[in-house]
């Protein structure tokens, strides 16, 4: 039995950590390399960052917050948002991340996930998809923080995705995303039943119980940000809660 | 005060060798966060008047090996063996320290510990397929017939503790004496860490493995 990763997801804005509903309506929460530091202490499995706006103006800004992070963080780092080139891929991971988070550039030019990959292995190469129910059982896949419809259906978009060399995929629920209410768990079972790289569930977790019920469904990862941005929970109280529904979660003590 | 006299800047010294494959920055920052003075380079000269050394890597190991001898590399970390400098490989170094890998055919790795790297094997004891490669935070076991886990490079460790890996290959050491943990992939023992002497091993990444992996080089940033 593998274990359950438990991941924090740090959304970023300029020089900011934010929060949204629906990715939406954006609060800035405070410095990410505080939130970061807290959450690698709690034993954070490891680190998302996901620059919000980086797509609209076609550039990353994450490369100071990341290098600075690598500092003190030492966990599996994902950084995605606006990577758009494998001179963008190469840049963000000598800044001290380990994994790139790609959903625009993929959809544009599907050719990249397949360099990347080859580039730097398929481990290396996180398939973000945002996903937004348009019936039951269907979802597209959306760019630019759900505003941008690509048409792509989600499942036929991920197994795409996969073939092409994705060695793992960022699934974020646009309708639950900052709602609190729980993770899609229709999608994910969706997904993780057509693919057998591993599957990072994001979007709507209020409670500790969101997660065990979207693990129990197939996720591999689940990636949390309100949850404790807002100190509602802090990650053992997540460890906690994952170990006493029966999921295997890493042992981890703080020195 | 502190005093700095050549036996205290040698105590917290290291170096990264530089052969254009791996993740220095990471394995750098860790080791500074330890309290080390890291020099990461590819200089011969360098790395033989070196405390200690560490040799990263990832991707393939004939890539690996070819980048190393490249440079004469592979003679420089021979001598810093046999001349008793304590020598840490993470992830594919630690591969190299090995006789022979069986990826893309056979290649001769560096011949430091006895035993050779094979493929993981790609169903569980069961029979089940599982995830190739091994990604992830797995639990350091000790294995049956073993080195003990709290002598040397793992003194810190306690069995049970988590650390994570990404690997497609794994090192099987030719005598138990060699192996110092394991962990369990789908049922299958997998070299976790390995140790000769001065010369060791980790399969998994000490420097992305939190307060654990940070503990293991702190230990060897003391030896």
């Amino acid at each position: 039995m593998r274990n359950t990763r438990l991941i924090a997801r740090l959304d970023i804005k300029g020089s900011n950590l934010i929060k949204g509903i629906h990715l939406e309506g954006l609060r800035v929460i405070g410095q990410p390399n505080e939130y970061a530091l807290r959450y690698y202490e709690q034993g954070a499995d490891e680190l998302i960052y996901i620059d919000c706006v980086a797509s609209l103006y076609g550039r990353n800004n994450l490369s100071d917050i990341v290098q600075n992070a690598a500092q003190n963080v030492f966990v599996p780092m994902t950084v995605g948002g606006g990577i758009r080139s494998i001179d963008d891929a190469t840049h963000i991971l000598r800044c001290g991340a380990d994994k790139v988070a790609i959903n625009t550039a993929a959809v544009e030019t599907p050719g990249l996930i397949t360099d990347i990959a080859r580039k730097f292995g398929s481990q290396c190469m996180v398939l973000s998809i945002e996903a937004k129910r348009v019936g039951p059982d269907r979802w597209e896949a959306y760019t630019d923080n759900g505003r941008e419809d690509t048409g792509l259906d989600v499942i036929e978009w991920v197994k795409r995705g996969v073939a092409l060399g994705a060695g793992e995929v960022l699934l974020t629920s646009v309708d639950q995303e900052g709602t609190r209410k729980g993770f899609d768990i229709s999608l994910v079972r969706a997904v993780t039943g057509e693919v057998s790289v591993p599957v990072i569930a994001s979007g709507g977790m209020g409670t500790p119980e969101h997660m065990v019920d979207v693990v129990k469904t197939g996720a591999d990862a689940v990636a949390m940000a309100d949850i404790l941005h807002y100190r509602r929970a802090t990650i053992a109280d997540i460890r906690d809660a994952a170990r006493n529904a029966g999921l295997h979660v890493r042992k981890y003590t703080n020195e | 005060m502190q005093d700095f006299t050549l036996e205290s800047i040698q105590m917290n010294e290291a170096t990264v060798i530089d052969y254009g494959v791996g993740n220095l920055l990471s394995v750098s920052r860790a080791l500074e966060h330890c309290g080390a003075r890291v020099t990461i380079t590819s200089d011969a000269a360098a790395i033989l008047t070196s405390s200690r050394v560490v040799l990263p890597g990832v991707g393939a190991f004939a890539d690996g090996m070819a980048a190393l001898k490249t440079k004469g590399l592979d003679a420089v970390v021979h001598q810093v063996a046999v001349a008793g400098t304590p020598l840490l490989g993470i992830c594919l170094g630690m591969q190299m320290l090995f006789d022979e890998s069986e990826e893309f055919g056979a290649t001769a790795g560096l011949g430091l510990i006895p035993g050779r790297v094979v493929h993981i094997p790609a169903t569980t004891t069961t029979g089940e397929p599982h995830k190739i490669p091994h990604i992830g935070w797995n639990e350091l076991v000790l294995p049956a017939e073993c080195n003990p886990l709290q002598s040397g490079l793992l003194a810190e460790v306690e069995p049970g503790e988590a650390v994570y890996f990404v690997h497609s290959f794994m090192a099987v050491p030719a005598s138990p004496e060699f192996r110092l943990a394991d962990c369990s992939y789908g049922g299958i023992p997998i070299s976790a860490a390995v140790q000769r002497d001065n010369v060791m091993g980790c399969q998994f990444h000490p420097e992305k493995s939190g307060v654990v992996g940070l503990k293991i080089l702190r230990r060897f940033i003391s030896s």
